[in-house]
């Protein structure tokens, strides 16, 4: 097991590694430059300015110093928001993101699980109506409009809770509906699906046949069969909610890695971009890692595959 | 002998978007206490849905018991409630099934698989049940069974999980154990030693065991009686050489007629042309008219009645009424009645 992870992660680093250096080289044939809005400066100060970023070292230069100093963790400083080190940008923004994110994971699988469990369970109900309703309304609908449908009713007509902006628990709930609406919709359709399949499968027939009770029979044997399929979703889900952050987090007014991502991207940053980038795909690939380990431990079939061999 | 489960006049039908099913339309038959009874016939009969009634299994409500009894010591399982069966499932009746590789569940060890019905009709606790789960595991001849017993189905051949099966069906020490076609899905050393281990396991525990399959070959081997299923009813049953010795319903003979033999590969089968009917409109009659060459007029018109040969062997065939012609079955069946005497098919039963 250890040997599998270790290997994994030496993947990871080499994953990292080659989307350090496809960022840094699109940042360098991107067009406009840090400076193009700033036209005050003088040809001199421009060059000042560039002297002192590095960027007129030869790009091969840029790109081992770049390198050089992710190896020891230093992403640069940014361009703006006053030379503070990416690093620190990022470790100042990433606590809000990671929250929403956390929470709307949380909110949306559990909900939308019971969702599609109670819509497998009675079939051509009301309960499957809505819920088929929830989930068609959950993946059409971009959560930037159900941001602002949520920001409009419930913070400025209704007042329930701020429009906006971040600090108590309350700023929260909003900005994590908005964001688990869609892997909410995405499990209670899966999880529906993968119970009324699991429940005509023979094995449980056979649980039937030996007496076991019918809260048994979905619990025990059809829903940890049903949810299998659940965790290869898991993965686009949280990739979905972490660029479905960028948005969200931008109509909440929240200082998180989204946010801050859009800014950069605004205004040329390239280092911030370039860290951003970096983070985001750290994140993506951990899900993923996750996700794999989360398999085997949740199906027999797959847990020795890569592991104790 | 004591009747331990009575089917009287069972009729099972299916709702479906073409109209009712008729799969089983009056099935009646005793099974006493242990004894084999063989359900025969071919495919579509109404073999499982009739052993899936009998254990309220049918996926209600779309598929129902109409009419008819299904007296398990006296007591009908057709009036019970849902929760009232699952006390009985598994524990009076329990059921295997055809394909062991998708009946056990994937994501679950088959120790707990095993103890599950014995913690629930036992009330034992965890050690004991596991205790009673080796035993089980050694008594249907699973090698180092305190190893398997943590392990899942996918680590377990098809002929170990159909073992594993019989040893869940077997746990609580079922008075019936229905077994549909549990040895079609195995090859063909693998089903001997299927039918060996019930076979071995009927003795040491008395119950008895409803046996459906579509293989004659097999009956002759395991049962004491064998009923013969021809769309939705029982046509023919008897003991074990009132039905290979004597047939009387032409299906039978049909049955027994495209039974392959070895001695000799030219002999001319006696196959059963044309198709069963559609059950959605079961023929007026009797169903076996069209295909059978012995028809007679009053076929098409009128059902024929249960006819009593002997007293353990009834068939329903006009054919037997004092006024019909006397017809015999067709040489390749005789060949093969001749063949079963001389090989003694007889007695390859238990008893
Ligand atoms: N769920 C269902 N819905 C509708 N019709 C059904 C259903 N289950 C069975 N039937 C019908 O009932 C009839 C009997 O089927 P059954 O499964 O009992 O046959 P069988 O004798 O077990 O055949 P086999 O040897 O293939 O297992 C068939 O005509 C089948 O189409
Ligand atoms: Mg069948």
């Amino acid at each position: 097991m250890t040997r599998y992870i270790l290997r994994r992660v030496w993947y990871m680093l080499l994953t990292l590694f080659i989307i350090a250096t496809a960022s840094f080289f699109l940042m360098k044939i991107l067009p406009g430059s840090p400076l193009n809005a700033e036209d005050k400066l003088s040809e001199e100060q421009k060059e000042i300015i560039l002297e002192k970023y590095g960027l007129n070292d030869p790009v091969p230069v840029q790109y081992a110093k770049y390198l050089g100093g992710l190896v020891q963790g230093d992403l640069g400083v940014s361009f703006k928001f006053d030379n503070t080190p990416v690093t620190q940008i990022l470790v100042d923004r990433i606590g809000p993101s990671a929250l929403l994110g956390f929470q709307a994971l949380i909110v949306g699988s559990i909900l939308g699980i019971f969702l599609g469990l109670m819509a497998s369970i009675f079939r051509n109900s009301p309960i499957d109506f809505s819920s088929t309703i929830i989930a068609v309304i959950g993946t059409s609908i971009p959560s930037f409009v159900f941001a602002g449908l949520l920001q409009y009713v419930f913070a400025v007509k209704l007042g329930w809770f701020p429009v906006a902006l971040w600090g108590t628990f309350e700023h929260t709930i909003l900005p994590t509906i908005a964001l688990a609406i869609h892997p909410l919709a995405t499990a209670a359709r899966f999880t529906r699906t993968e119970m009324v399949e699991v429940l005509h499968s023979n094995y449980i027939i056979t649980a039937r046949a030996k007496g076991v009770a019918e809260s048994g029979i979905i619990l025990k044997h059809g829903l940890r069969n049903a949810l299998i399929p659940l965790i290869t979703v898991l993965g686009p889900m949280a990739v979905g909610l972490m660029t479905g952050s960028m948005v969200i987090e931008q109509i909440f007014a929240i200082p998180g890695i989204g946010e801050q991502f859009v800014t950069s991207v605004m205004v040329n940053d390239y280092p911030t971009i370039m860290g951003t980038t970096l983070l985001f795909a750290f994140g993506f690939i951990l899900i993923i890692l996750i996700i794999d380990l989360l398999y085997g431990l949740i199906d027999p079939r797959i847990r020795l595959a890569g592991g104790s061999k | 002998m004591s009747k331990l489960l009575e089917v009287k006049d069972l009729k099972v039908s299916f709702n479906t978007y073409n109209g009712e099913v008729h799969a089983v339309r009056g099935v009646t038959f005793d099974l006493n206490k242990g004894e084999t009874l063989a359900i025969v016939g071919e495919s579509g009969s109404g073999k499982s849905v009739t052993s899936n009634a009998i254990m309220r299994l049918l996926p209600e409500p779309h598929g129902f018991i109409k009419e008819g009894q299904i007296l398990l010591e006296g007591v009908d399982l057709a009036k019970k409630s849902m929760k009232e069966m699952q006390k009985i499932r598994g524990k009076d009746i329990s059921m295997v099934f055809q394909d062991p590789m998708s009946s056990l569940n994937p994501t679950m060890k088959i120790g707990n698989q095993i103890m599950e019905g014995l913690m629930k009709h036992q009330n034992m606790s965890k050690t004991e049940a596991r205790k009673t789960a080796l035993e089980l595991l050694t008594l249907v001849g699973i090698p180092r069974p305190d190893v398997r017993i943590n392990q899942y189905p996918h680590q377990f051949s098809g002929g170990m999980r159909q073992r594993v099966v019989v040893a869940i069906a077997l746990a609580c020490n079922p008075k019936i154990l229905i077994a549909d076609e549990p040895t079609t899905a195995l090859d063909v050393t693998i089903q001997a030693q299927i039918l060996e281990l019930m076979k071995s396991i009927q003795q040491k525990t008395d119950s008895a065991i409803i046996f459906i399959t579509h293989d004659l070959g097999v009956v002759a081997n395991v049962a004491d009686r064998v009923a013969v299923m021809y769309a939705g009813k029982i046509v023919e049953i008897g003991t074990v050489d009132d039905i290979f010795y004597n047939p009387k319903h032409p299906y039978t003979w049909g049955l027994i007629g495209s039974m392959p033999t070895l001695d000799s590969n030219d002999e001319e089968l006696f196959a059963i042309p044309g198709s069963p009917p559609n059950m959605l409109t079961p023929p007026v009659g009797d169903a076996f008219a069209a295909r059978n060459q012995f028809a007679l007029e009053i076929d098409t018109v009128m059902e024929p009645p249960m006819f009593k040969v002997s007293d353990t062997h009834y068939a329903a065939t006009w054919l037997l009424h004092p006024d019909a012609p006397k017809i015999e079955p067709p040489d390749a069946v005789k060949h093969r009645m001749q063949g079963f005497a001389q090989t003694g098919t007889k007695g390859g039963g238990k008893r």
